[in-house]
């Protein structure tokens, strides 16, 4: 069978140095052949650790397996193989090799077992995934680009740091359950929190993502907060704060959702909403919800993947994202509008589609653990996210009013991964015990039973009734061209001013010292000077010294005089 | 003008037909309520309609408060890029001749020659 067993990154860093020397037919076939293969050889691999040896002292874990990180390591060849099909079309070697090797990082992240090859793709992850929000070439995402580096990287060095304390104190490297309990491990908890996007550090995603090329969001939605989400799950499951922190994420995005503007911005904040629930479900900690909470990113990726796609499609298609410019487009993209309602109707947790066999069960463990306030946030969360990714998007993108645009459906490649999401998001609904058999525990969990699924529509449906009944008496808020604050203000506005500030009173007050000084100098110098004169005057009260230089001077020409007498 | 095509929803009445299905959709999910046997895992549960409730008043508290987030969160869209135009604090420094006004000057307007391209794929 297979000779050795590679880490699933080799390929796709291999693949990225070949992509980077090979153009048109051929680097297509292979970008599509590398998940395939690797994601195949994965499935052959057993479970266990298949790669380690010691530094230093140190045992160093760069490749293994458990349920956990297989699972993660299945959806993101999927996400990989999605995306890479999406891209086809694109002839842009600086996006597809970052996107490769992108991928490969979030692979070599799920499959570490210890921190310090954690960190070095951690890094990774933040170095290769900047360039595919470069590669728009504008302005713009060049400084949007250079703050998600500089967050991302920060999150890095703070990792490092718990790394480093984390070794000294347990004098071990492995990556498993690590809780709050010192400097150490409160630093790789804030690490992970920053890659979270926890509330307040949750900027960089709703900053860079929209930046992002079309092509470039889709990957970036798949991987970077995933890993993050794993990382916790492996790290913290059973740490209380996580609730609120997780209960906190879905509740504030969807309040900026509604009133943002950029399509795709609005899938960001409703990206750290579904993120919320994935922490939430950590937090309680207990196998009903960790099974839910990685159940969520696995679908997760999957259909915020599709609703990416789909709104890059009309970005690529009419050159617009913002609601306020759009409407219509149906007419002329059916086939898009489809496909974004089926993403839709995933990330509501429609019945059948596969957000519902997932959020479920973070839900009822919030209600069996007797989180009963949480379980009322994440109620409202669920209703909100129906409303702003399940209506808004595509109510604004594809219907509303006509904006008369006519752009056709996308590119060929571009509906192929659309529809292979979409296919997805559709078997996991119908079908969730092929997803339930890959997850860490086995609960017996049932999604269907009458009244979960009565309930979830009912909420649903009665979310609609609001939008339809807002809309009618024209109370819904219109798309407006507009910037809506967010806690990046503190960074991008009240701290620069501040320093400005601070620095201009500096140098005002350095200026006052210094014109101080020079005066008090002065007249130093002036005082000086007088007694000097003083002292001087006794021999030469009244003549100045250019009145001796004169005399000098006339004696001398005297001499000189008297000797050309002689 | 081009004669137009007529679309699917370009019909009024096709919109009221879709809004009618609806509305009967919702009022059939709330009967449902009290024929289908429940079986409820917490108080607020046992509330009839409660679900329904809650989605419909969630949905419209969110709604309202997010209106009302705009009042104080809402700025220019190229607030960002604009740096100084719109900002007391900013512009109430002293730009009496000290470096840092003057260099974020010249930022500003390398910034404004900058900006107006929005390559969006290449």
């Amino acid at each position: 069978m297979w000779i050795v067993e590679i880490p699933p990154f080799v390929p796709f860093f291999i693949g990225a140095l070949i992509v980077l020397f090979t153009r048109g037919m051929l680097r297509s076939v292979i970008m599509l052949a590398i998940p395939i293969a690797s994601a195949l050889h994965l499935w052959m691999i057993p479970e266990g650790i298949h790669l380690q040896f010691t530094f230093f002292d140190y045992q160093l874990i760069p490749y293994r397996i458990d349920r956990l990180s297989l699972l993660f390591g299945y959806v993101f060849h999927i996400a990989a193989l999605i995306g890479i099909i999406y891209s086809l079309h694109l002839r842009d070697t600086m996006q597809q090799v970052s996107a490769m090797l992108y991928a490969g990082s979030g692979l070599g992240a799920v499959f570490a077992g210890d921190l310090l090859t954690l960190f070095i793709f951690w890094e990774l992850l933040a170095f290769t995934s900047v360039f595919l929000i470069w590669a728009r070439r504008t302005e713009r995402s060049y400084v949007a680009g250079m703050r998600y580096l500089i967050i991302q990287v920060l999150s890095g060095v703070i990792l490092l740091a718990g790394t480093i304390f984390y070794a000294i104190e347990n004098n071990t490297l492995e990556f498993g359950y690590i809780g709050l309990n010192g400097v150490a491990e409160w630093l790789i908890f804030i690490a992970f929190g920053i890659k979270c996007a926890f509330p307040m550090a949750h900027n960089w995603l709703t900053d860079a993502y929209p930046e992002a090329t079309v092509t470039g969001a889709v990957f970036l939605s798949a991987f970077t907060t995933k890993v993050a989400v794993y990382a916790l799950a492996r790290a913290y499951p059973g740490t209380e704060l996580l609730v609120y922190i997780g209960a906190a994420m879905t509740c504030f995005p969807i309040f900026f959702a509604v009133i943002e503007n950029d399509l795709r911005r609005v899938l960001a904040y409703s990206l750290i909403n579904q993120v919320g629930f994935m922490v939430v479900g950590i937090g309680i900690g207990t196998a009903l919800a960790v099974n839910g909470a990685v159940a969520h990113a696995f679908n997760d990726v999957i259909f915020k993947g599709l609703l990416f796609m789909s709104m890059g499609a009309v970005l690529h298609m009419t050159g617009r994202i913002n609601g306020s410019e759009l409407g219509g487009l149906y007419k002329t993209m059916p086939k898009t509008t489809i496909l974004c309602i089926v993403g839709a109707a995933s990330i509501s947790a429609f019945p059948l589609f596969s957000g519902f066999v997932s959020k479920s069960m973070v839900m009822s463990a919030a209600l069996e653990e007797g989180f009963d306030w949480v379980w009322l946030m994440l109620l409202f969360a669920s209703a909100g996210v129906f409303h702003h990714a399940g209506i808004k998007i595509p109510y604004f993108a594809f219907f509303a009013h006509d904006s008369g645009i006519r752009a056709s459906d996308p590119p060929k490649n571009m509906l192929v991964a659309m529809t292979i999401a979409a296919g997805l998001c559709l078997a996991i609904g119908i079908y969730p015990q092929a997803l339930y058999s890959l997850l860490p525990y086995d609960t017996g969990y049932n999604p269907y039973d009458a009244t979960h699924v009565l309930a979830q529509t009912q909420l649903l449906f009665f979310s609609a009734l609001a939008f339809v009944w807002l809309n009618l008496k024209g109370l819904y808020p219109p798309e407006l061209r507009s910037t809506n604050l967010d806690f990046d203000w503190v960074y991008r506005r009240v701290f620069p001013s501040a320093l400005q500030n601070m620095f201009t009173i500096i140098w005002q007050i350095d200026r006052t010292l210094r014109h101080e000084f020079k005066l008090k100098l002065n007249m130093y110098l002036t005082y000086i000077a007088g007694k000097n004169n003083r002292l001087s005057g006794l021999l030469s009260r009244n003549y100045p010294s250019g009145s001796m230089a004169m005399w000098v001077a006339v004696v001398l020409a005297t001499y000189l005089f008297l000797s050309f007498i002689q | 003008m081009k004669p137009q095509k007529k679309y699917l929803l370009d019909d009024p009445k096709n919109i009221k037909r879709m809004l009618r299905l609806f509305y009967g959709c919702c009022i059939l999910l709330f009967i449902l309520d009290f024929i289908v046997h429940r079986h409820i895992s917490h108080d607020w549960e046992i509330l009839w309609g409660f679900y329904p409730l809650f989605g419909f008043v969630a949905c419209v508290l969110l709604v309202l408060a997010a209106t009302w987030m705009r009042t104080f969160l809402m700025r220019d869209e190229d607030y960002y890029s604009n740096e100084g135009t719109d900002d007391k604090a900013i512009t109430s420094s002293d730009t009496n001749s000290d470096d840092a006004s003057s260099s974020k000057e010249n930022f500003k307007k390398q910034r404004a020659t900058k900006t107006g391209d929005d390559n969006v794929d290449s």
